[in-house]
């Protein structure tokens, strides 16, 4: 259910600006979650290729990793599935410190 | 995403009308699919399912693998009548999640003061629906008691297929209620529809009480709406 904020900053029409304004943008989608997740499945991150972004896929643990990732698929074209899980299940990797695993799904708009 | 996609996506949930985004993460292609579009097999089958619960999600279906991502319209409240049962349902509405704005053409009824912080307009409903037209999920509350102003809201709410109306009143004031709306051409099956007298039967005597089980009622209504889709497509089939 969205609230009047959410309404406002709706990532999918501000994806639909950008792209009108000839920006190159990517989608992020949350596909998958399990335990407690902190957005739910269907939420969106919109980035641009300077690293503008709205909305979220996570309480903002992952969005850092997300945007990088989505610059990259904004040069190469090529659809990613990312995953995250809890922060210390693997030293390199970026988690979810409320111990959820979220599944990311990172598009190029066109 | 196909660009041609997130347009026809963001035209129909400006619209507020359901829709689903179905991608192939196979091959990364999407379309859109709007409530009631033919889909055949599985695929078609999880579709119906995702529009009725308006939970997004993963589907494997014949080897492929896809994304259901619905987008169902967030539900509106309308009441007709700015009155004390209004000033006690708009904070419920509210924390409820429901974005409700109140009609009434008695401006001595529909000022700021006694509502702050909601969407008031104080003209006839027939003019305001008109610019703001109801639709499936939207739900219409007349409170006014006056026949000149919730008639023609309670009629359009009928057409519209509004998921909620209800209409406050006794069974007698229905009684007659019924005849004017008969004679304004709504049909018994549309009649039927509406909820009199308003409201969960909760034993409700003040205003605030009456708001709760209105807005109960409202909520009811709205989380068995899958369930009536569901016999309505039990039906066609």
């Amino acid at each position: 259910m969205q609230n009047p904020t959410e309404q406002i900053r709706d990532p999918l029409l501000i994806a639909e600006s950008w792209m009108a304004e000839g920006r190159d943008v990517a989608i992020a989608t949350v596909v998958e979650t399990w335990g407690s997740a902190p957005r739910p499945v269907g939420s969106h991150l919109v980035i641009d290729e300077a690293g503008n972004f709205e909305g979220s896929v996570s309480g903002g643990c992952v969005e850092g990793s997300v945007i990088a990732e989505a610059m990259d698929v904004i040069s190469q074209g090529t659809p990613r599935m990312l995953e995250f899980g809890v922060a210390d299940e693997t030293a390199w990797q970026v988690g979810l410190s409320c111990g959820g695993r979220i599944k990311v799904y990172v598009e190029r708009l066109g | 995403m196909d660009p041609y996609c997130l347009k026809k996506l963001n035209a129909e949930r400006r619209a507020r009308r359901a829709a689903l985004l179905l991608t192939d993460l196979g091959d990364g292609r999407d379309r859109v699919i709007k409530e009631g579009d033919p889909v055949a097999g599985l695929l078609g089958d999880a579709i119906s399912q995702a529009f009725l619960s308006g939970k997004s999600s993963l589907a494997e279906i014949e080897g492929r693998s896809f994304f259901l991502n619905v987008h169902v319209p967030p539900p509106r409240l309308v009441v007709i009548g700015a009155v004390h049962i209004s000033q006690a349902l708009a904070p419920m509405a509210k924390i409820a999640g429901y974005d409700m704005e109140i009609i009434d053409p008695r401006t001595a009824f529909a000022t700021p003061e006694r509502f702050p912080d909601i969407k008031l307009f104080a003209e006839w409903p027939q003019d305001i629906l008109e610019q703001r037209p109801l639709d499936p999920y939207t739900a219409v509350a007349v409170v006014t008691h006056d026949p000149k102003i919730d008639d023609q809201a309670l009629e359009r709410a009928l057409k519209a297929g509004c998921f909620y109306v209800g209409a406050l009143g006794s069974r007698k004031t229905h009684t007659k209620r019924v005849e004017r709306l008969k004679a304004l051409g709504s049909s018994d099956d549309e009649i039927a529809l509406i909820h009199s007298p308003i409201g969960l039967d909760i034993g409700a005597a003040s205003p605030a009480e009456i708001a709760v089980a209105v807005m109960a009622e409202v909520i009811k209504a709205f989380r068995a709406r899958g369930l009536q889709t569901a016999r309505n497509l039990e039906k066609t089939v």
